[in-house]
């Protein structure tokens, strides 16, 4: 198992393939720095750190900058983990690079939903609503009986109603890399993905689908010569 | 210039470097020359009507033609600059007073008809 990478969402735009068709692209852009690493003798598992984004030094509180200091980073905004196999450990304090992920290959990518606020249950759980007219009064888009009769004379638990939806953690699997930038550090993938712009997302190669062969190992890493590139 | 217009400009140069698309608005009549893929062999069709509509949204630009196919109307939606497009070709231009000539869907014949721009083939040589 590789190491995934963080990237910020920049938009979504079309591309052009050579048989003509469109596609549809979310542009992401890579920030990853490793910033420490975790070990079998250690920690007792093995997983790499990284840490994305940027910020100022004199919001980072003590520890932190002592962690930056120690892997030789800028200060980060946040971090987050990616168990690795023990051969895909990555070397502490270098970038990680677009490179990471090759052309055509799947990925599953995870970020932040969009906060839909209290939505009604028509438009967080798809309900058909009441009807126009015949009687009904003011309760179009309610969402109707809630349960049976005096038995059992309550509503069941995960009974689906109005509520807070929005701004979870979506996973959307098997997206299709169309290409990768690894001047400016960017992934296309084809479709979207969760969140607004600007907001962070996980980038991994696809639980569900087999990496291809000729991905960077450990990982793509910004200065060197990717595998794909050697082959 | 944010980040996705400059990926956008990048695209647009790069497929119309070997083709050019001429100036054309809704109103005039088109040639589009269109590759079509059957299995393994390709070959360019012609289609050729009116534009009636042009929407101009960068890469996503696309241009609508319609033409009288037998008797029956036919509209064609291109997006500018797909590559399956080999070329556009002017063959009239039209005087309208509108960017979308969707009124002329309802009407045939000599109601249909549109003016000709005076002298654009003569302005056409002189540039």
């Amino acid at each position: 198992m590789r190491s995934g990478l963080i990237a910020q969402k920049v938009g979504m735009t079309h591309v052009f393939t050579a048989e003509g068709l469109q596609l549809p692209v979310t542009v992401l852009a890579v920030d990853s720095h490793v910033v420490a690493q975790r070990t079998n003798d250690k920690d007792g598992y093995t997983a790499v750190q990284l840490g994305f984004g940027e910020a100022k030094p004199k919001n980072v509180t003590k520890p932190l900058r002592g962690l930056f200091a120690k892997a030789k980073v800028e200060p980060k905004l946040n971090l987050v983990e990616f168990r690795v196999d023990d051969e895909a450990l990555i070397e502490v304090g270098s970038e990680l690079s677009a490179t990471h992920f090759v052309e055509g290959q799947y990925v599953d990518v995870c970020g932040t939903s969009i906060g839909k606020g209290f939505a009604g249950a028509m438009k967080r759980h798809n309900f058909g609503g009441l009807r126009a007219s015949h009687g009904v009064s003011i309760s179009h888009r309610s969402h109707g009986s809630t349960g049976q009769c005096q038995f059992p004379g309550r509503v069941f638990k995960g009974k689906k109603m109005a509520g807070h939806m929005g701004a979870t953690r979506v996973t959307i699997q098997n997206l299709t890399v169309v290409s990768v930038d690894s001047e400016r550090n960017l992934v296309l993938v084809k479709g979207s993905v969760p969140g607004h712009d600007t907001g962070w997302v996980r980038i991994t190669d696809a639980v569900k689908k087999s990496a291809p062969k000729g991905v960077p190992m450990p990982a793509g890493i910004k200065g060197s010569v990717s595998a794909s590139e050697e082959a | 210039m944010n980040l996705i217009q400059e990926l956008e400009q990048e695209q647009i140069a790069k497929l119309t470097e070997s083709k050019e698309i001429p100036d054309f608005k809704a109103g005039d009549n088109l040639r589009v020359h269109v590759r079509i893929t059957e299995g393994t062999r390709s070959r360019v069709q012609i289609y050729e009507g009116l534009c009636i509509a042009r929407k101009n949204r960068s890469i996503g630009s696309s241009f609508t033609v319609r033409k009288l196919s037998g008797s029956e109307g036919v509209e064609r939606v291109f997006t500018l600059y797909s590559p399956i497009l080999e070329k556009i070709e002017v063959v009239r231009r039209g005087r309208v007073r509108r960017a979308k000539l969707y009124y002329l869907r309802g009407r045939t014949g000599k109601a249909a008809r549109i003016k000709e721009k005076a002298d654009w083939m003569n302005k056409k040589a002189s540039k």
